[in-house]
């Protein structure tokens, strides 16, 4: 995820700053320094860096709280709302409007993202907006643009309005927007053709759309790998068409993203979504607040409530509570709460989310993961009445349910072992909310194990 | 004499198609790159601390990674005040020198594939979602096909929407061959049946597309370790080539890039795409640094024969000289 090595950078910074009393010029130098390279490292543009930098040394130093904080502390505390304050602000939300279909611009790079974003905002619009949406393909040069923008839109069931390749990309957007309102569409979101921003032909033809069809948005798409130009880029389409957002994509690879941030604070343009996975569902609303979390390493936690909200049955997941609670917890409940785990997504994508858990590694998680499947099987090859009871469990019923799944009795030993840790962390967390206090380590997603 | 001095007295007797190429391609790069070097030493005309640190901005900006950045800048303060050089212009060319040294200090290397004497050259191309991969697959096809070679091409990119009918409708516009598979069938079993074909029919170049990943996704690694495997199986020591194709609007991930493809595959060359935009691309200059990866081909423009032989030498004159 985006930031993780900044994070990691700064906390070890933090780390050499812990045992110090106070904050001294000498030793502030040393971590201004270290941040410097990390941000740059990040590809923050190297003059929002240096005005970075400055920021924080001038807020330090006027700081006066030394007596309540610790030094780190104080650090982190001015670091954060610097970057906030630095990542955020402006309008993020999209106006909607009332009576009439909206229409929504993407323009961006080309290999930003910008056709697969359009089909995760048409689903994000259509699935939990209820908005009705319409797809335009106007992206009529690169070969199969068309096609893959169909495939995504029948995959999440949204009209695409196209007329092939042999058509100019205004006059698919004039005849895209007549549709929209002809048919009363709530959303109308054009995908255009990507540039490499100074093609003047093909901006020409962007300012065109632009102005024969009034976009209510237009959104920048924007790759979290750019590097240093990234500014450049943004400050050339803002200069042309007037951005009114930005959209950060691939925010899940390891890149830090730094170049968006730059595009922020240089255009004033505000990000108003993240693409998070290659899922149709992976495009999150951006908030400034949590991503300054996440470069602090703090973790997503609200990302990661919302998302446990929309995709966990509440239902069952209240009844698997009640049931670990009461200590009734039997292999069928760890199955359903290993099912509602894996419909969140991937589990790397959630770890990251989690605070203190940085340190894990892409192999450990694709063990755990794989270990997941095995569970189920294994699971799966149990009676009913073992699942209900596991303590049923002797060598020949192990026996046969490894014979059963092709596994060895030491992996159904190993479900077995995993289930009565579970039990016993759901007895301890039993105890801590009784004493109204949480085990250390241990989020909403205590007991899962993994 | 200065590497700049260098190159424009050897480009002026020889003016050739490729560094007009080059030169056209990285106009709008050398706007950004070298008319604000010559800026700067108007302004200054004798160097200070100041003037270095506008140097670094420089090279940062050009996505060269701070760590290289500041070992350039090292050895140019050093070298200037050995030779007690406190001219602007001087100065420029020292770093222009120093830029480019680390990459040549480490060797000459090939920049066109090399070819098997025997049986079907397996050329796996790999590299992160929308850097360009389908397209550059299609510029390599057609510069081999035209020097007579057969090609076939692999769409085992079967995740994204709409990957194998773009690379299908290449392979009918360069009129040559291709296997592909089902959407989200298993790659690895269309590559199989690309080696396959290419050994019956004993093809001359095999180009394999695969899904854009990013390097971070274990599962996706895995899968690219599995293909090579499948590969190996059919044609042995095959893939006898990997490229990483990086856009150049690439910041430092590229590096992260490279180290991870660069542990699951042999890599053996990047290609560097786009550098007819405002990137200056100096994220090769980092990947060469950290990994000593060469760079084999460059892509300066949108046509089908602008992607060219990596030549250091044409890319720091596209870069630096105003023709």
């Amino acid at each position: 995820m985006a930031f993780e090595n900044l994070s990691e950078k700064i906390s070890r910074i933090f780390k050499k700053l812990r045992g110090q009393a106070r904050l001294s010029e000498s030793n502030m130098d040393e971590m201004l320094k270290e941040i410097r390279i990390a941000l740059l490292e990040a590809d923050v543009n190297y003059k929002v860096v240096k005005e970075f930098i400055n920021n924080i040394k001038e807020k330090a130093i006027g700081e006066e709280v030394l007596t309540k904080l610790n030094p780190s502390q104080m650090i982190t505390k001015i670091v954060h709302e610097e970057l906030e304050s630095l990542l955020g602000g402006g309008e993020n939300e999209i106006q909607y409007q009332p009576n009439r279909p909206t229409i929504i611009l993407l323009v961006g790079l080309q290999g930003s993202g910008k056709t697969t974003t359009a089909g995760k905002l048409a689903y994000l619009m259509s699935r939990k907006l209820n908005k009705k949406v319409l797809l335009a393909a106007g992206d009529v040069y690169r070969p199969a643009a068309i096609d893959q923008l169909k495939q995504i839109a029948k995959s999440i069931g949204v009209p695409v309005f196209e007329k092939g390749t042999n058509i100019s990309p205004v006059q698919i957007a004039i005849e895209a927007k007549k549709e929209a309102f002809d048919n009363h569409y709530d959303v109308l979101i054009i995908d255009t053709a990507g540039r490499i921003a100074i093609d003047e032909e093909l901006m020409n033809e962007l300012n065109e759309i632009k102005n024969e069809i009034s976009p209510d948005e237009i959104l920048l798409v924007v790759d979290a790998m750019s590097g240093q130009d990234a500014v450049n880029v943004a400050n050339a389409f803002n200069d042309l068409l007037s951005l009114t957002g930005v959209i950060m994509t691939k925010l899940d690879g390891d890149a830090r993203g730094g170049a968006a941030l730059s595009i922020r604070h240089m255009t004033g343009v505000p990000i108003k979504f993240s693409g998070v996975g290659e899922k149709v569902s992976d495009l999150d609303v951006f908030h400034a607040d949590r991503m300054a979390d996440r470069i602090l390493g703090m973790g997503d936690v609200m990302t990661l409530v919302e998302k446990v909200q929309e995709e966990i049955d509440e239902k069952e997941a209240k009844k698997a509570a009640n049931k670990m609670l009461s200590g009734k917890f039997d292999l069928n409940d760890m199955l359903e709460q290993m099912r509602q785990v894996k419909k969140l997504g991937s589990l790397g994508g959630l770890m990251k989310l989690i605070p203190g858990m940085p340190k894990i590694t892409p192999e450990q998680l694709a063990i755990a993961e794989k270990e997941m499947v095995n569970f189920e099987i294994i699971i799966n090859s149990m009676t009913p009445d073992e699942r209900h009871d596991p303590s049923l469990f002797n060598y020949s019923r192990k026996i046969r349910v490894a014979n059963g799944c092709g596994k060895q009795v030491s992996d159904v030993n190993r479900v077995l072992k995993k289930y009565e840790s579970s039990k016993e962390m759901m007895k301890k967390m039993e105890q801590y909310k009784k004493s109204g206090k949480l085990p250390p380590g241990m989020g909403g997603l205590g007991g899962m194990g993994f | 004499m200065g590497l700049i001095s260098f190159l424009k007295e050897k480009f002026s007797k020889k003016q050739t198609e490729d560094i007009d190429t080059y030169s056209e391609g990285m106009s709008k790069s050398r706007q950004n790159f070298s008319t604000k070097l010559n800026s700067l030493s108007k302004k200054y005309k004798k160097v200070n601390q100041e003037y270095f640190e506008e140097l670094e901005e420089i090279l940062i900006e050009s996505d060269v990674g701070v760590k290289l950045t500041l070992k350039i800048i090292e050895d140019v303060l050093l070298e200037s005040k050995e030779k007690h050089i406190t001219d602007a212009d001087e100065i420029n060319e020292i770093l222009i020198d120093h830029m480019f040294k680390g990459y040549m200090d480490k060797g000459e290397s090939n920049t066109d594939v090399v070819f098997q004497e025997n049986g079907p050259t397996v050329l796996l191309v790999v590299g992160v979602n929308g850097v360009g991969k389908t397209t550059t697959i299609a510029k390599l096809a057609k510069r081999y096909k035209d020097q007579g070679k057969s090609i076939l091409l692999v769409a085992a990119d079967t995740f994204r929407a709409g990957a194998c009918e773009q690379l299908q409708i290449w392979a009918d516009r360069l009129n040559v061959g291709i296997v592909t598979g089902p959407y989200n069938s298993d790659p690895s079993s269309v590559a199989y049946e690309g080696m396959a074909k290419a050994k019956n029919e004993n093809i001359d170049l095999v180009i394999v597309d695969v899904a854009g990943r990013l390097q971070n996704k274990q599962y996706l690694m895995d899968e690219l370790s599995k293909m090579k495997r499948v590969i190996s199986k059919v044609i042995p020591d095959a893939p006898h080539e990997t490229f990483l194709i990086i856009d150049a609007t690439t910041g430092q991930n590229g590096v992260v890039q490279a180290k991870a493809f660069a542990e699951v595959t042999n890599l053996t060359g990047v290609v560097i795409t786009k550098m007819d935009g405002t990137s200056k691309g100096g994220i090769i200059l980092a990947i060469r640094d950290e990994l000593g990866v060469p760079v084999r081909f460059i892509g300066l423009g949108e046509k089908m024969e602008d992607l060219k032989e990596f030549d250091l030498e044409s890319y720091i004159y596209g870069l630096c000289v105003e023709k």
